[in-house]
């Protein structure tokens, strides 16, 4: 009985959750004006889809959200790896010290200081560069904070049996430290990748031509034309950018929260 | 850190993004644009006459959003160092453009001062500051009414007489709203300042002075505008509750939520091309007087760059507020011509002839005043965007909401009187 | 003997701070030189063509105290975080425990609650607009089925911040039941089975064995709300704009409008400073408070 109950509420929630989604996709697929109406039985069209890939350079779009991505992944891997496991194993002066100011770091947020990281990525000549996008996330803390976890918790056995071997230090942490937190970088780069897909602030105040806009400035333009907005081209626009991430987030769920569940982030 | 400025580069060339040096001028150019999408095509189109025209300039135009992204990504670049010789921003930016010391007055580039004058006088005047021009017209616009000719006929009123009176608009107002329907909807959010001031205008006060300097939302006139567009919802019921949504009015219209509408002249052939029912375009009514602001973007050149460029920006402007394609893009948008030799060329008097409505945006030029722009004049205009909405929202008296709105704006303007 | 460890010793600190060294200098770059940039920036006054930049101490604060928008944002961001931190939290606790029980449709549950956190902000609220617009609307079109009026849910004072926090909470929900789904699953399953030997009820369990179990990612999921809290505007750029007179306005909006559409830096610069503090004051209570009192591993 308390089952049912529970069924109900979950799918209930669940449908509600996913309806903003679901009027998209109907919107997306006639016209604006069937669409507002909602006639139920009127014909499902692609024009919207035309419209809107034919508005914007969709696809270098793509193609820079992919870059910045991956860019940023990159550099968070390499920082973070370094710095994650020297606070992790190795002892040396001033190493809680700098421990508090990268645990700072994770309150003083690069949206907040907007303003100077624009100085800052302008001075470096990094303006509108997808470089220039993804620096201020490269050393993220969060990350420096969850490899240390990740890497303490590799027995020291292993670390000595490298040694005896013939390992220096960067041997070792690549043979044995970074194949072991391996569930760590797969539930890392998850939530890495979707937050700078997502991202938008920052690069909406760094970017400036279409060589560089990620999808997300991409469509906050296109959205927003000075005269009215089309309800039906911009669910199709909506849609398809967020196609990739969401397709496949749906075909790698299992994996995907398989991932988290093993990382062990808590 | 070598690693990825290297991969920033072999992105970048992988994107084409490398410039390829050569002796030629490079022009880039931040622009809005106003519905979107295809009005790209029509500008690359323009621009690529140009390039022809002029095989020794190139130019990127670059389509930045709306007005307001379009000024913060201008600047932005410039602020970093960014090519940006030359942009289409909202006419009423000039003043703090040429406070931030950015842009350089045309007279000072022009060798052939009629060329200045070749233009509606109407739309030269947001330009017009200390005695200078600083912007040239380019996407301008004023505010007409559309109106549902069906839902007049419906109504029994006359289709080919819209009102042309507030007492008209609230008379034939309540005619026209039944439960499915509103008589009229004046958008209130995005730009709702602009709107206001037309009414201001009709109801025979000025909110601003012409030097930028002083404002006059206290004025009893001007508060007494505020309380009228209020009454259209809360005493005579023709109009919504609240503020109605710039964004969606359009599509509000055509779906027959609302009998008429308050919008700029820039979405007409947008509504032409999506009504499905006979509609017509009308200046809007007056009370004192008739009147309107004008609205829209000006070609400004921006002060840091080189003679060559300014040159070439300088004949980019020229070429594309010339008469043919101010006619183009007039006939693609809805925007006005900027000229009165633009309404003689072939093209535009053939399409006017078949779609007056074409006409009605020119025509109300007579009675056309300045856009609303002061100095510090986003702040300023901000404060009374919201003076606006919490009177429409019934969160303050217009009285009270105004009178802050005044104090705010002495508050910032004093530092410059 | 000696020798040897300080050998090591030396070699350890060499090596430490090389690994350090990368993170340090973009650390460096895009977070503590900023932050101190900022603070410094906020003691002048703004460079236009009249009046040059001056030292003026602490007049940028002095005058955002006088702001009442300023009074007014901070409130807007205050009940913004005050709704959008308990409400997403029990909300993602509801789903975990609903994803994490043996219900049908199981599947389709789990992924529906977490679609929302793979949606960019930005295109999330093109979807809400279609929601919220009054006519238009999906939300005014169900109203109407019911007799209910139109609601112009983004254009009042009274619902548009919480229209905008409504689009907060579906899109923070899912990503927190993520967090609590994997500490769920670490819950050893004889504990239940003992719990329903001792007779206790579901609630019972829940409340003396399963909460408390997850107070650490509580904790985690807070921390991560709260920065949320400042961070998440996207939608305001689409929905509100900060609209209507400000009731939307949350205070990185204002800051970047501040910047960018005002040409004020100083001023967002007093505005960012005040935010960091207050970050700063959180984050202290977090590590030396809370932190004791929650058994971390």
């Amino acid at each position: 009985m308390s089952n049912r109950i529970d069924t109900i509420g979950a799918v209930l929630l669940a449908v509600i959750w996913v309806s903003p989604l679901l009027f998209a996709v109907w919107a997306a697929f006639h016209s604006t004006s069937d669409a507002v109406n909602f006639t139920l039985l009127s014909p499902w069209t692609l024009d919207n889809f035309r419209t809107a890939w034919a508005g914007a350079p969709w696809f270098q779009y793509f193609i820079n959200t992919f870059l910045l991505v991956t860019t940023v992944l990159i550099g968070q891997f390499i920082l973070t790896t370094l710095a994650g496991f020297a606070f992790a194993k190795l002892e040396f002066p001033g190493k809680d010290f700098v421990f508090i100011l990268v645990l700072m770091q994770l309150f003083i947020l690069p949206e907040v200081l907007i303003v100077e990281n624009y100085a800052m990525v302008s001075r470096l000549g990094l303006f509108d560069t997808i470089l220039g996008v993804g620096m201020p996330y490269m050393a993220s803390a969060f990350g420096i904070f969850l490899m240390r976890q990740a890497f303490k918790s590799v027995p020291i056995e292993l670390h000595e049996a490298a040694r005896i071997e013939g390992c220096g230090l960067l041997g070792i942490l690549w043979r044995v430290y970074v194949p072991l937190a391996k569930p760590t970088y797969l539930a890392y780069a998850l939530v890495s990748v979707s937050t700078h897909w997502n991202n938008f602030l920052w690069p909406l105040i760094v970017t400036n031509s279409p060589e560089t806009r990620p999808l997300t400035v991409g469509l906050s333009i296109f959205g927003a034309p000075e005269n009215g907005v089309d309800i039906s081209v911009i669910s199709a626009a909506t849609l398809m950018s967020v196609a990739p991430l969401l397709i496949a987030f749906l075909l790698f769920q299992r994996q995907f929260v398989q991932a988290f569940l093993r990382a062990g982030i808590k | 850190m070598t690693y990825f400025s290297r991969l920033g580069l072999a992105s970048a060339v992988a994107l084409g993004l490398a410039t390829s040096a050569s002796a030629e001028t490079e022009l880039t150019m931040y622009y809005p644009i106003a519905v979107g999408g295809a009005l790209t095509e029509v500008v690359d189109e323009i621009v690529e006459g140009f390039e022809k025209e002029n095989p020794d300039i190139k130019v990127s135009a670059i389509y930045s959003g709306n007005y307001d992204d379009t000024r913060v990504r201008a600047l932005s670049a410039l602020n970093s160092g960014e090519p940006a010789q030359l942009a289409v921003m909202f006419s009423i930016d000039a003043y703090d453009l040429i406070e931030q010391d950015l842009i350089v007055p045309f007279d000072d580039l022009v060798e052939d001062k009629a060329w200045l004058d070749s233009f509606y006088p109407a739309l030269m005047a947001n330009g017009k500051i200390e005695g200078k021009t600083w912007g040239i017209p380019f996407q301008r616009s004023t505010i007409v009414a559309y109106y549902n000719k069906d839902m007049f006929r419906k109504a029994g009123l006359d289709p080919e007489s819209p009102p042309t009176t507030w007492y008209d608009l609230i008379s034939m107002g309540k005619k026209l709203t039944n439960d499915d329907t509103y008589g009229i909807m004046i958008p209130s959010t995005a730009y709702p300042y602009w709107m206001f001031q037309a009414l201001a205008i009709q109801n025979g006060k000025e909110v601003m002075s012409n030097d930028g300097l002083t404002t006059n939302f206290d004025d009893p006139q001007v508060v007494e505008t505020l309380e009228f567009w209020k009454a259209l919802s809360a005493d005579h019921g023709v109009m919504p509750t609240g503020t109605v949504e710039w964004g969606t009015l359009r599509q509000a219209f055509l779906e027959g939520q609302t009998a008429m509408m308050w919008h700029s002249t820039g979405n007409l052939t947008a509504v032409k091309k999506n009504a499905d029912f006979d509609f017509g375009v009308a200046m809007l009514p007056g009370n004192k007087r008739l009147g309107s602001p004008t609205g829209g973007g000006n070609f400004y050149i921006f002060k840091d760059t080189s003679d060559e460029e300014k040159a070439a920006a300088l004949k980019l402007i020229e070429y594309m507020t010339a008469p043919e394609q101010a006619a183009a893009w007039s006939i693609a948008t809805g925007y006005m011509g900027v000229s009165p030799a633009a309404y003689e060329t072939k093209k535009l008097k053939s399409y006017t002839k078949e779609f007056p409505p074409a006409l009605v945006a020119r025509n109300q030029l007579e009675h056309a005043v300045a856009e609303f722009s002061t100095f510090e004049t986003a702040r300023v205009r901000d404060g009374l965007n919201n003076a606006i909405q919490s009177a429409l929202t019934g969160a303050k008296t217009p009285k009270e909401a105004l009178g802050e709105a005044q104090k705010t704006a002495d508050r910032l303007l004093k530092a410059y009187r | 003997m000696n020798s040897h460890v300080n050998l090591e010793r030396r070699r350890q600190a060499i090596y430490g701070w090389l690994l350090l060294t990368p993170a340090a200098i973009l650390l460096s770059i895009f977070a503590f030189y900023p932050s101190i940039a900022t603070l410094w920036s906020s003691l002048f006054s703004r460079n236009t063509r009249r009046r040059p930049s001056e030292y003026v101490g602490g007049e940028n604060y002095t005058d955002l105290f006088a702001d009442p928008t300023f009074w007014l944002v901070v409130k807007n961001n205050l009940l913004y975080a005050g709704v959008t931190i308990p409400v997403s939290i029990a909300i993602a606790l509801a789903m975990a425990l609903w994803a994490n029980s043996k219900i049908s449709a199981r599947g389709f549950v789990r992924t529906a609650y977490f679609t929302p956190t793979v949606l960019p902000m930005i295109a999330a609220a093109n979807l809400w607009l279609f929601f919220y617009t009054p006519g238009l609307g999906v939300l005014d079109q169900i109203g109407g089925l019911f007799g209910l009026p139109s609601v112009n849910w983004l254009g009042q004072p009274e619902t548009a911040l919480w229209a905008i926090i409504i689009v907060t909470i579906w899109k923070e929900a899912g990503f927190f039941m993520i967090f609590y789904l994997a500490a769920l699953q670490t819950i050893p399953e004889d504990l239940k089975e003992a719990a329903d030997i001792e007779g206790a009820s579901r609630w019972t369990y829940t409340r003396r064995i399963v909460l408390p179990l997850l107070m650490p990612t509580t904790l985690f999921i807070m921390v991560n709300a709260l920065i949320n809290s400042v961070k998440l505007i996207d939608h305001l750029f689409i929905l509100t704009k900060g609209g209507p007179s400000d009731a939307s306005k949350l205070i990185l909006y204002y800051i970047w409008e501040m910047a960018f559409a005002f040409f004020d830096a100083p001023h967002a610069a007093a505005m960012t400073i005040m935010v960091l503090l207050v970050l700063g004051i959180v984050a202290a209570i977090q590590f030396f408070y809370i932190d004791k009192r929650t058994h971390y591993q």
